[in-house]
């Protein structure tokens, strides 16, 4: 196991808040087509605010904390955080889209000794990305910036969201990863407006598309280890958690609010009003998130994927039940392995009109 | 012989996690945890208290141990820390030092 691993469970027998996604702003200057995000300023925290917020996350033992937004250099004051970050000793990752980043801000993220830098790009192609960002010129500006980075010696990562309006771009964007020497991520996930609207998830991908991706070993390494049908969930599993978030994980907002994670929208507190040790350790709704074992999931605990299934109990929360499932991760489950779910199995029944009881006639 | 101070680099991440300290490095990612007495010299390691002060006071202060073993013990440990990169040495008490100023990099 590694050491890793090691902290991360003794960070969930301790309840300590081991990681915390910090969204310093929701103001952006892209506009992308896929965000979930409203991008008005609704009176985000001051630097002020947001160092006290540090402050606490620090006392409470956090160690990995993602300053992200919106776009995080549309904040004045966005290196000042950084430098006050790090010099309460946080493992920081930024996440940007880059196009303010220039010579000066990739040198002062290395000087800070921030950890790594996480930039979103779509395509290798310009029409293609500045389409999705909706800035012209994007593509180009976030390539000088992973350049800047790259002088620096800073750790980056490109990564891509695999949508429909750019489902044909994939190799060539992972082509212009290798080129420029940086990471590469990809995500086929699209997740509703945190508002509740919907209409975004029209560019997910077809199925085709999860059935490529699954079979590209440059993306998943071993295609047999990952395709693997799921072994059966044992009684450690029944009895473990889905996923870290309100375990070891949580996120905030730029106003203050406290949530399980950026993909959990449940409310848990506001920092504007309550310590944050109140909000992790005392809020029935974190308490609650916590409270949820595979066992205690209504459809899950039955489906032969409980094992190694990526559910998502925040996209299975915007689906209606926080212990409901999450139908974008049994697809996916389906497509990587070809066996469905039990969510999936239950849907079909209905959909065919099957009766809830099957009764067999008696034989004389 | 001259004295030894030993002070903490600001090019990582640390923290406390159940008596135990997390220390990655900014630098190659390269992940410690130290026990109960590595942390008790990391916290130590401020730059103006010479080694041989924080073994007599801070180890075998706290900890059973006879001040010739622990001496040995904290030279491997202090060496094995500085190659990595994460803790400075000097013959010279160390100015303190914060990311992102001239004296972190």
């Amino acid at each position: 196991m590694s050491l890793l691993v090691e902290m991360n469970d003794k960070a969930m027998k301790l309840g300590i808040p081991l990681s915390v996604h910090l969204d310093v702003t929701y103001r952006c200057n892209e506009r992308c087509v896929h965000c979930y995000l409203d991008h008005d300023d609704k009176g985000e925290m001051t630097a002020a605010e947001i160092k006290n917020v540090l402050d606490q996350l620090a006392e409470a033992g956090v160690f990995f904390l993602v300053l992200s937004g919106g776009e995080v250099f549309m904040r004045q004051d966005f290196l000042e955080i950084v430098e006050y970050a790090r010099r309460l000793l946080f493992n920081v990752k930024v996440k940007t889209n880059g196009v303010m980043i220039h010579e000066y801000e990739a040198r002062r993220l290395r000087e800070l000794g921030v950890e790594q830098v996480q930039l979103s790009v779509y395509s290798h192609r310009h029409e293609v990305h500045d389409a999705i960002t909706k800035l012209p010129g994007s593509l180009k500006r976030t390539i000088d910036s992973i350049r800047f980075l790259k002088s620096q010696g800073l750790k980056v990562t490109m990564s891509n969201v695999l949508m429909t309006v750019n489902r044909g771009d994939q190799a060539g964007t992972h082509a212009l990863a290798k080129q420029l020497g940086v990471a590469y991520t990809l995500d086929p996930t699209v997740t509703p407006k945190l508002d509740g609207d919907t209409s975004i998830l029209s560019l997910r991908v077809e199925e085709d598309n999860l059935d490529e991706l699954f079979a590209n070993p440059e993306l998943v390494g071993d295609v047999e280890e990952f395709c693997a049908p799921p072994v059966p969930p044992d009684e450690d599993v029944m009895e473990g958690y889905s996923c870290s978030a309100g375990h070891t994980a949580c996120y905030i907002n730029p106003y203050g609010e406290v949530f399980p994670c950026v993909q959990f929208p449940l409310p848990t507190g506001n920092l504007r009003r309550q310590r944050f040790a109140d909000i992790w350790y005392r809020s029935p709704q974190m308490q609650e998130v916590r409270s949820i074992k595979v066992k205690d999931l209504t459809v899950c605990s039955t489906c032969s994927h409980a094992g190694t299934c990526t559910r998502c109990p925040g996209l299975a929360y915007m689906e209606g039940s926080m212990r409901g499932p999450s139908s974008s991760d049994c697809e996916k489950s389906f497509h990587r392995t070809g066996i469905p779910s039990a969510n999936m199995l239950r849907k079909a029944g209905m959909a065919s009109g099957g009766s809830l009881i099957q009764i067999l006639p008696m034989t004389v | 012989m001259p004295d030894t101070y030993i002070a903490r680099s600001t090019a990582i991440a640390a923290r406390m996690l159940g008596g135990e300290m997390m220390i990655m490095s900014a630098v190659d990612s390269t992940f410690f945890t130290l026990n109960e007495v590595a942390t008790v010299i990391w916290q130590a390691a401020d730059g103006r208290t010479p080694l041989a002060e924080i073994v007599e006071q801070r180890v075998c202060g706290e900890f059973e141990v006879e001040p010739e073993v622990a001496r040995r013990d904290v030279e491997q440990f202090v060496s094995e820390l500085s190659r990595q990169g994460i803790l400075l040495v000097s013959d010279q008490p160390i100015a303190e030092a914060k990311p992102g100023t001239a004296e972190a990099q």
